[in-house]
């Protein structure tokens, strides 16, 4: 197992990934496929682990400011997707008991 | 922290995010399935600023406070008829993103550890690089002419030229031969390259998608954006990356193909594009029958003496902001006794699930809302349907006219109930450009004013 390219395990990941979103994506209810998208925008934007690493360094340079401007497209999409998708899902209510 | 300690961290992160989207499942457990996505993100970020890589903090600390700031007060501020628009423009966010993060792996790669002995990025790096900046680009541009176009600041209607699909292909071709130069010699210039022509293709695959289409794209560059976050991951290895990316990027092609089967086209022919004209260009095939058209008080009188009323609305209700009007009106019915139901085409709306969220923002309750395959029996046993601003998903040319664009697309089966109430500006088309013989029915009364204004007009004809 040891002599295994390290990018055939990235497939690998990437394969049992897709797969687990396949099977969870298919149970969400399309009343929320909106706040679903909200979401998935939200956790995609995990990309800023990427920019935090760039933004990283000691010194100043031209990786390290790509980095911040992507950790602030990132943080735009985090906060703003997450804020939204609550907004949406505090709407969702059920009939109230008076009304039956 | 060492490796194995952030392998570990970034694999319960990605249980979170799993978790926050197995929770969307039911509305009852989606708000803890939203707090599961923040815990997932703040486990990631402080994860990653433990990174040895990671010294200084003034830049980072800054930059999430300027774009926290700028995405929250959006996302407080945004009317939720704008939410397609708000996730185009997110979308292309994400996109960019992509491409500054894959621009400064391979300015700096040693960061990321991606360099061999002698301080050469590794081959398998630079073509995962070339993937993720490519869609990222791609997704970045892409998602820009949605965003404008959803607006309404470019036009809806398609905009083809001759020869566009061979450009396409080329431009793909160049892009395919260029990932294996780049490859071959880690090139700056080849990069910028594949960088310019990859924002290019995005505008041109968007460009010649109708409006109507616009749920179909909205969905496809959700997945794009994932599949970039994918590509990424793999450029710099980074298992977290991988996984969410190919979540967001099942996500979005799951809901690209509920939306297309929800319109009968196959996915490869909203990609080609073309289709859909603008509201307003009427074909005549109907000319010389009468529409029968009714006052807000006769709407009031015959939905007050039903005992069933079920609710179709569409996108025209979105515009018109007639929902909060509608909820009201529905209320005085339930008063006097009549059941009232909503149904749902998969592609009502400019994306996925617009209605649902438009219905809650007016408080009505998720469980008088139904989707198309639990409600469409029922109109045989209903008095009367009220279409406010929908057209095309009523329209029962996509049963019969076998030459009619919108032949097959699963309809709402509104002739069936006792009467039709219509409620449109004018006699135009929809989206599609197809004249809806509905209208010409014995049982079918069209409304002709605003959505919110003939809603409110009967409210007071009720009271």
């Amino acid at each position: 197992m040891e002599n295994i390219d390290p990018v055939i395990s990235l497939i690998m990941i990437f394969i049992l990934a897709c797969i687990i979103g396949y099977y969870v994506i298919w149970g969400v209810t399309s009343a929320l496929h909106s706040p679903l998208m909200a979401v998935t925008n939200a956790i995609s934007s995990v990309i800023i682990v990427g920019a935090l690493i760039a933004a990283g360094p000691e010194d100043l340079n031209f990786s390290s400011i790509m980095g911040f401007l992507a950790i602030v497209l990132a943080s735009v999409n985090i906060f703003g997707g997450f804020v939204v998708s609550h907004r949406m899902l505090s709407m969702f209510k059920k009939k109230e008991k008076k009304n039956k | 922290m060492t490796e194995n300690l952030t392998a570990i961290s970034y694999l319960i992160s990605a249980i979170f995010f799993i978790l926050a989207l197995k929770g969307l499942s039911h509305p009852e457990s989606a708000r803890n399935g939203n707090i599961m996505g923040i815990i997932g993100m703040i486990i990631a970020i402080v994860t990653t600023l433990f990174n040895p890589n990671v010294l200084s903090y003034e830049l980072i600390v800054l930059g999430i406070l300027i774009g926290g700031a700028i995405g929250t007060y959006i996302a407080i501020r945004i009317d939720m008829t704008a939410l397609p628009q708000l996730v185009a423009a997110f979308h292309s966010l994400v996109g960019l993103a992509a491409v500054f993060v894959a621009t400064s792996a391979f300015y700096s790669p040693d960061s990321y550890g991606i360099v061999n002995q002698e301080g050469m990025i590794f081959p398998s790096s630079l073509v995962e690089m070339s993937i993720g900046v490519a869609i990222g680009a791609i997704t970045f541009t892409g998602s820009i002419i949605a965003f404008l176009k959803l607006q309404g600041l470019v036009s809806g209607a398609p905009t083809t030229f001759f020869g566009q699909h061979l450009l396409n292909l080329a431009i793909f071709i160049s892009l395919v031969v260029l990932t294996a130069i780049f490859t071959m010699e880690s090139s700056k210039d080849v990069f910028w390259i594949i960088v310019g022509l990859s924002l290019a293709l995005g505008v041109l695959l968007i460009i010649p998608i109708g409006g109507a289409d616009m749920p179909v794209v909205v969905s496809m560059l959700n997945s794009y954006s994932g599949w970039a976050a994918a590509g990424i991951g793999f450029t710099l290895s980074n298992h977290l990356l991988i996984i969410v990316g190919s979540l967001v990027g099942a996500s979005g092609a799951i809901l690209s193909y509920i939306m297309c089967k929800g319109m009968n086209r196959s996915f490869v022919s909203v990609i080609l594009g073309g289709f859909g004209v603008e509201e307003g260009t009427s074909v005549d095939k109907n000319e010389g029958k009468t529409v029968k058209t009714g006052s807000p008080e006769d709407a009031a009188f015959i939905m007050s003496n039903a005992s069933s009323v079920i609710i179709v609305p569409g996108y025209g209700m979105a515009v018109a902001q007639a929902q909060h009007a509608l909820r009201e009106m529905c209320d005085i019915l339930k008063k006097n006794g009549v059941t009232i139901k909503y149904a749902i085409h998969p592609v009502a709306g400019r994306m996925p699930g617009h209605m649902n969220v438009l219905l809650a923002e007016a408080n009505v309750p998720y469980d008088e809302v139904f989707e198309l395959e639990e409600i469409n029996s029922e109109f045989s046993n209903t008095d009367a349907a009220f279409v406010i601003g929908a057209n095309d998903i009523t329209n029962p040319a996509a049963k019969t006219d076998k030459a009619s664009p919108i032949y097959g697309m699963p309809i709402l089966d509104v002739e069936n109930s006792g009467t039709v109430l219509f409620v449109k500006r004018s006699m135009a088309s929809g989206y599609a450009g197809v004249d809806n013989e509905l209208f010409f029915k014995d049982n079918t009364m069209m409304l002709f004013s605003d959505a919110k204004k003939m809603v409110e007009d009967i409210i007071k004809s009720l009271d």
